[in-house]
Parts: C-alpha cells; sequence; structure tokens
C-alpha cells in the first residue's frame, strides 16, 4: 500500500514539474523531446532545454543526499543488455515523437490521440518484453 | 522537481520498472499510479494555465499540434516499449540516475543519445 502512495506521490509531483514547465515557458515537458531538441540545435533558443536536463541533474544530486534507495540499476540485466536497451530507447522515442513524460503523462492530459495510441502501445511492448524476459531468462 | 518526483515514485529504481513491467514472477503493480498521480495533478494545472494568453517567461505556448497516427509514431512507440522493458530505464530516470555514479546508468544514456543521433541521421540523409 505505501508503494502505491508512493507512487501517486511522486507522480503528482511530477505532474507540478510538468505543470510548472507550461506556465513558466509554455512547453511539455517530455523528456525525449527535450534531449532531441538539443540534439538537433545548440542554439541560445534551447537555453531552458539545458537548464531543466541541468535540474534533473541536480534533483538526482538530491536524491542521492536524501533518498539514495531510489535510484537504482537494472540487476537482472548486463551492461550489454542496457547497452542495447538505451540504444533502442533513444531511437525509438526520436521516431515516436516522446516517452513516458511526453506522451503517458503531457500528452494524455491534453488527451491527444496520438499520445494515448503511443503509450497504449508503448506500455504494451514494455509489459511482453519483460514480461518475456522475465519468463525465459 | 521532476527528478525528485521520478524518484520519489519509484521510477528510478530499475529494479522496481522491471518488476512492474514484468508480469510474470511477484508482479508489482504500484508505479502504475505515477502517471494517475502525474496526470492528475497535471489536468488540474493545464487549463487552468492554458486560459493564459502566453506562459510567464515567454511569448507563446509551444504546445504540439499533431492529431494523426502514423507507423513512424507506433513504430517508434513500439521500440521504446522494448527498450525500457530490456533495460528498465526511459530517458528521464537514465537522467536523473547518473547522479548515482552507476555504470548502468551511465552506459545507457551513453547509447540513448547514440540512438537518437542515428535516428535523426537516418530520417535526414547526407547531401
Amino acid at each position: 500500500m505505501t508503494s502505491i502512495l508512493w507512487a501517486t506521490a511522486g507522480g503528482g509531483i511530477i505532474g507540478l514539474a510538468a505543470s510548472w514547465l507550461l506556465l513558466a515557458k509554455g512547453r511539455t515537458a517530455g523528456i525525449s523531446g527535450i534531449i532531441g531538441g538539443l540534439l538537433s540545435k545548440w542554439n541560445d533558443q534551447s537555453s531552458w532545454r539545458w537548464s531543466f536536463l541541468l535540474g534533473l541533474l541536480v534533483g538526482g544530486g538530491i536524491l542521492m543526499a536524501t533518498l539514495p534507495q531510489a535510484i537504482a540499476g537494472p540487476e537482472s540485466r548486463s551492461l550489454t543488455l542496457v547497452a542495447v536497451a538505451g540504444g533502442i530507447v533513444g531511437y525509438g522515442t526520436r521516431l515516436g515523437g516522446g516517452c513516458t513524460s511526453g506522451h503517458g503523462v503531457c500528452g494524455l492530459t491534453r488527451f491527444s490521440p496520438r499520445s494515448l495510441v503511443a503509450t497504449l502501445v508503448f506500455m504494451a511492448t514494455g509489459f511482453v518484453t519483460a514480461t518475456l524476459i522475465g519468463v525465459f531468462a | 522537481m521532476f527528478a525528485l518526483g521520478l524518484g520519489v515514485s519509484g521510477m528510478t529504481d530499475a529494479n522496481k520498472v522491471i518488476g512492474f513491467l514484468n508480469l510474470a514472477g511477484d508482479w508489482d503493480p504500484s508505479l502504475a499510479f505515477v502517471m494517475v498521480g502525474a496526470i492528475g495533478v497535471h489536468l488540474i494545472f493545464y487549463r487552468l494555465i492554458l486560459r493564459r494568453k502566453s506562459p510567464l517567461f515567454d511569448d507563446a505556448f509551444h504546445i504540439p499540434t499533431r492529431r494523426d497516427i502514423t507507423p513512424k509514431l507506433v513504430g517508434g512507440a513500439a521500440l521504446f516499449g522494448v527498450g525500457w522493458g530490456l533495460g528498465g530505464f526511459c530517458p528521464g530516470p537514465g537522467l536523473v540516475s547518473l547522479a548515482g555514479l552507476g555504470s548502468s546508468a551511465g552506459v545507457f544514456v551513453a547509447c540513448m543519445l547514440a540512438g537518437m543521433v542515428f535516428q535523426k541521421a537516418l530520417h535526414r540523409p547526407i547531401g
């Protein structure tokens, strides 16, 4: 039960953060999009992206200082598999135009049909992939 | 704030993510509530914020407007889900986890960036 409470509370904080970005800069808090935007152009107009990413790292630092057990790498996965996973996530999020934050949180909030489809699809393949590994590996 | 939300919710614990996505074995459904909490809160503020003419520190809102469902959308989402189930990381948690100085986060982020650059390069041929 407490796990569900933490999940919901954490989600609420994410929702607040996304709301603040929207109010402050009029942007959607889709992490893959924020990173992708920086890869496309490094010019001055993207400075909010740098700030946001820096904030993610700073937040990570605060977590390490206050709640270090929150950050953990996958114990059941080899580094090679994680590398492959990273490449696929990078490619897939750019191809599909978003990730769990962009499509899942921001897109669904807007009732975007694209995001609904994307979210259902990545949840499905996520479940299938992890379950298959769980069953066969 | 976003990073703290990820941490508190459990999303930065790749083992917990895998425990959620792996329906076999000891299924941990709690991460489903992350999206519930996030959308629940965001929805309230979203409507209020969009009543404004512009954001606080910009001239206009930059919200995606596309509504078409394309093969790229579906294919990209499918691939993302596979990568997520494989590694237990998605982009946000991956970046935040760099602060833990663990090798898996570093490897994940490096490869994710490479994957993004590769996708961009494929999409826009040279010359």
